[in-house]
Order: C-alpha cells, then structure tokens, then sequence
C-alpha cells in the first residue's frame, strides 16, 4: 500500500530534482535543487527520523542552497546562458537514464527486497536520543574527524576562492 | 505505512535523473547539484534502511553523509569561482588546461 502523501512528496523531489537540471536560468535550478531537497526532508520525516530530517533542512536548505544561490549571483549572468549542448547528447543522456532507471529498477523488483518478509515496517522507530548517545560515545572519534574534515574543508575552500592579486599588492606596498 | 521497496525505487530514480545530468550538462554549477541528488539519493536508501531494520547506524550514518556533502560543496564552489575567474566561462569543455 502506498501513502497518498508519500506520492506527493515523491512528485515534489523527483519534479524539482528534474527542475533543476533543466530550468533555463540557473538560479531558478538552485531554487529547485533546494525544493528538492525539502522533498528529501518530508521522506525523512515519513520515515520516523525528524532530526535527520532537521539536519537536511538546516544543512541543505539553509546553507548548501544559499551557497549556490550566492555563487550564481556572483557569476556574470551572460556565462551561464552561453553552455550549449549537443541534442545528440542529450538523447543519448535520456536513454542512459531510462535504461539505468528499468535495469536496476527490475532489478530490484524481482528481488528479495519486494516481498513483505524483508525487515519490518512496523519496528519501533529509532529513538533520536539514542542516536545522540551513540554520536558522544561510539561514534566519538568518527564525529572528530568528520569535524577537522569539515574545518579543513572549510579553510581550503576560503584558500582557493581567495584572489591572489590583492597579496601581490600588499607586499607592494 | 509504505514498504521499503517504493522508497528504494525513488533513490533509482533520483540516482538516474543525477547521472543523466553529469552526462548531458556542461555547466559546472549543474554537474554540482547533478551530485547532490545523488548524495541524496544515497541518504534516502540509508534512512529507509535504517527504518525497516530499526537501526540506529543507518541515521548516525546519513548524518555524516549530509555533513560531508556540505563540504563538498563549499570545495566544489571555490574550485567553480576559481575556473570562472581563469577562463570567464563555466562550461567544463572550456575549461582547457588540465586537459590530457
């Protein structure tokens, strides 16, 4: 049985994820991709995880997206009409996505994963405590890493974006 | 309750859609949210997962997942501005001198 709701979440992300690959003017894109990633909270939220859900939200709406957002902006707007693709490409793209999508889809159809004896829908849902427990206990060393990551990361980025004439300039000075 | 299986179908679906636009498009900023649907594709499979197996590693591990992405994008990004202020231009066909 299917969710009429989780039909329409599932319209929401697949429509925008579409959206924003083919949108004409990319900044509409970077609204859908945002939209679309809403559309993956809601799934979260279905699925009994409200605070990965929130993480999504606060991670993907609030910052990857406005990230993008400002990036486009920054970006001279005749550069991004001016990317031609080839229509043979683009076919050829549109059968690879539809064969990719029938293979692995039958695939998965005709497997074990189809039948009801597979996991339990019904299980408890994953309590959010225990996830904060096993985050400061098990999976301490592995959020310590992922942190230097992000700061590494963070500091590379702003390392790379950094315009190295206005350096050239001050030892001029 | 939907079952497992729908949820799975979606992520091909998104998996799909991402690799139809690494593919097809030129635009670096696109081939970027081309990545991050199928990022997401992939966190969706584990929630799902962790969901029906009522498992707490599937959540902890889509939460690192969400993180890393996050920095993906601040590196992608850079890299993005700094082709851009190279070659004026951020169609990846231009972008010439890391060509073989």
């Amino acid at each position: 049985m299917v969710d009429p709701v989780f039909i329409g979440v599932a319209v929401l992300t697949v429509g925008s994820a579409i959206i924003s690959l083919e949108s004409r003017e990319l900044i509409y894109g970077a609204i859908a991709l945002a939209i679309s990633m809403m559309g993956i909270a809601g799934f979260f939220i279905l699925l009994d995880s409200p605070f990965v859900a929130m993480f999504q939200i606060a991670v993907y709406v609030g910052a990857v997206a406005v990230l993008v957002i400002f990036t486009v902006m920054l970006v001279r707007t005749q550069a991004l009409f001016t990317t031609r693709e080839d229509k043979g490409r683009k076919s050829a793209g549109i059968v690879l996505m539809l064969i990719f999508m029938a293979s692995i889809g039958a695939i998965f159809i005709v497997s074990g994963l189809n039948s009801q004896t597979f996991g339990n829908p019904k299980a408890p849902a994953v309590d959010f405590t225990t996830i904060g427990q096993q985050m400061l206990t098990y999976y301490s060393p592995a959020l310590i890493a992922l942190a230097l990551t992000l700061a590494g990361a963070v500091i590379g980025a702003l390392a790379l974006a950094r315009r190295e004439g206005e350096e050239i300039e001050q030892k001029n000075d | 309750m939907t079952e497992l299986i729908y949820y799975v179908l979606i992520s091909v679906v998104l998996v799909a859609i991402g690799i139809y636009g690494l593919v097809v498009k030129r635009n670096a900023v696109r081939m970027l949210f081309a990545l991050e649907i199928i990022a997401n594709a992939a966190n969706l499979n584990l929630i799902a997962f962790s969901r029906n197996l009522s498992n707490t590693q599937g959540q902890v591990f889509a939460l690192f997942s969400i993180a890393i992405a996050a920095a993906e994008v601040a590196v992608g990004l850079g890299i993005i501005i700094i082709a851009y202020r190279l070659y004026k231009e951020i169609d990846v066909e231009e972008f010439k001198s890391m060509r073989g």
